[in-house]
């Protein structure tokens, strides 16, 4: 069975620094896969070439075993891949259910099925399947609240119904957790377990060492765009180059 | 009604279709400057087509809009690469390029301008505003002005979640060129007499204006400002020469007081809820 997603041999450049250098890996389908690595390693530059916002300059980014390098970023979220942002983009003028609205109608595409009200009866399922989305989140109850209302937490949570609206089948987080206190933080962990449990695959860049050694079966270490380990959360913590990466090394 | 008072009406009701034009690209955040090249189309075609073939006036003024509709489909797909101050630049450039077309293509007058239109009636003109202003309200309460709201205020995460951005910001452009064409026939057959000059960049400056100190969140604020600056200049008529200077000195004032435009969309919610709450 081919790999849901694929990277291979993939480079980015900007000028003469190498954001990413020849990397490979696979996601299958279910995995809750971590990407790690310190700041400036090319964790959101993954990101970015996965969701087509940036073209890789050599290599190739294959999803269900389809060439996706050269697509552009609308096309390759209506084929099922969604993301978050490291640092929030939610739309100021829109409500917290407008915002799963919005992204649901990604899939209901034609123009001319869009341009009708808002009452017909396909919407009211959209509506119903839009509140479900947020009963998840645990955002039902400010739905009519502008989304930019929101605590911080909220609007973390917020981007991530959002990509699942889109119902893609790959998840693409870029620091779920970051900014959030412990109490957001076992939150949002208990979504990612649901999640996960419903047979998203993600992939999860993360600075919170200890959400990422609890929930991912498998964890990718980057530094400076290279692969430097990958395994399980016990063999990547006990690898002498990842401790070298995030310590550095003595001269 | 006398002439003095159904003239400022006509103008004030072909300002407000501009006013809409410029809205329906601004809404997708980008500011065009050369909306006046689309109502030139949209003027010269129609009387083309009724002054020299001899068409009736309502399919000259379909014909008309559609022609600057087709042209801003196809000026706006490279121009619509362009970001920012380019794209202003750019659409600034297409409003010019089109008003000089005019002045020297013979066929239409050039610089002789042309005569001989007439028909338009002021019903006529607020039919049409009336229909638009239907038409972007059903729009903005259907999927699609939700979608457009997104990618106003977030490209990236808009394209994120599947939207059609680039596509979108076309087609808006298109119809704001519809709407912008469809006045420039109006106004035609109106003015009785047109040349390449009703058509210069002062009339897209004002297009922008209008939406911009109206309020650019709303379309009513686009309607609102329309009406405002259309009659405002009329009625400071008594101060002779300083007028124009006062009314400079009003938009700088208004600029300052609501940065927002007159009309937000905080204010008609709360508007809403004043006459909806019982006592």
């Amino acid at each position: 069975m081919t790999a849901l997603l694929e990277f291979s041999q993939v480079s980015k450049a900007f000028g003469g620094v190498l954001a990413v250098d020849e990397l490979s890996f696979t996601l299958d389908r279910g995995e809750l896969v971590g990407l790690i690595g310190p700041n400036g390693a090319g964790k959101t530059t993954v990101f970015n070439l996965a969701s087509g916002v940036q073209r890789l300059s050599r290599g190739e980014v294959l999803f269900r075993g389809v060439k996706i390098s050269a697509t552009s970023p609308t096309r390759i979220a209506r084929s099922g891949i969604a993301r978050t942002f490291q640092n929030i983009r939610l739309f100021r003028s829109l409500t917290v259910l407008e915002h799963v609205l919005v992204a649901q109608s990604c899939r209901s595409a034609s123009l001319l099925t869009q341009m009708l009200p808002f009452a017909s009866a396909t919407d009211r399922t959209l509506r119903r399947q839009a509140l479900a989305v947020l009963e998840v989140f645990g955002l039902a109850d400010r739905r009519d609240e502008l989304a930019v209302h929101l605590p911080y937490g909220g609007q973390r949570r917020l981007e991530i119904a959002r990509a699942i609206a889109t119902a893609p089948e790959l998840l693409l987080l870029d620091e779920p957790a970051a900014g959030l206190n412990d109490s957001e933080t076992a939150e949002l962990s208990g979504i990612l377990e649901t999640l996960r449990a419903q047979g998203y695959t993600i992939l999860l860049v993360e600075h919170d060492m200890n959400l990422v050694m609890r929930l991912c079966s498998r964890i990718l270490v980057l530094n400076f765009g290279r692969l430097i380990a990958s395994g399980t959360p016990a063999e990547v913590r006990g690898s002498q180059e990842v401790i070298d990466a995030y310590l550095g090394v003595a001269d | 009604m006398n002439i003095y008072l159904e003239g400022v009406l006509a103008a004030m009701g072909i300002n407000i279709l501009l006013a809409l034009s410029a809205r329906a690209i601004l809404a997708t955040d980008r500011l065009s400057l050369g909306n006046a090249g689309f109502m030139a189309i949209g003027a010269y075609v129609s009387a083309y087509l009724t002054v020299s073939l001899g068409w009736d006036l309502y399919p000259a003024i379909a014909v008309g809009g559609s022609a600057a509709a087709a042209i801003g489909l196809l000026v706006g797909l490279p121009v619509l690469r362009l970001q920012g101050i380019y794209f202003v630049m750019g659409t600034l450039a297409f409003g010019e390029v089109v008003r000089t077309f005019f002045q020297n293509f013979e066929p239409t007058g050039g610089a002789y301008g042309m005569r001989g239109m007439f028909g338009t009636t002021l019903t006529m003109i607020y039919v049409f505003v009336a229909a638009f202003l239907v038409l972007f309200l059903a729009l903005g309460r259907s999927r699609l002005g939700y979608v457009a709201d997104a990618l106003h205020d977030d490209d990236e995460a808009a394209r994120s979640i599947g939207i059609n951005v680039d596509l979108l910001r076309l087609l808006a452009f298109a119809w704001g060129g519809l709407i912008a064409g469809i006045a420039g026939a109006l106004f035609a057959h109106y003015a009785l007499y047109i040349e390449s000059g009703n058509f210069n960049f002062l009339v897209s400056a004002n297009a922008v204006l209008f939406v911009i100190l109206g309020g650019v969140q709303t379309v009513w604020g686009a309607i609102l400002g329309a009406v405002i600056f259309s009659l405002l200049p009329e009625g400071l008529r008594f101060l002779a020469d300083w007028r124009l200077s006062a009314y400079g000195v009003i938009l700088v004032g208004l600029m300052i007081l609501r940065p927002e435009g007159i009309l937000t969309r905080a204010m008609l919610r709360r508007l809403a809820g004043f006459f909806v709450r019982k006592p």
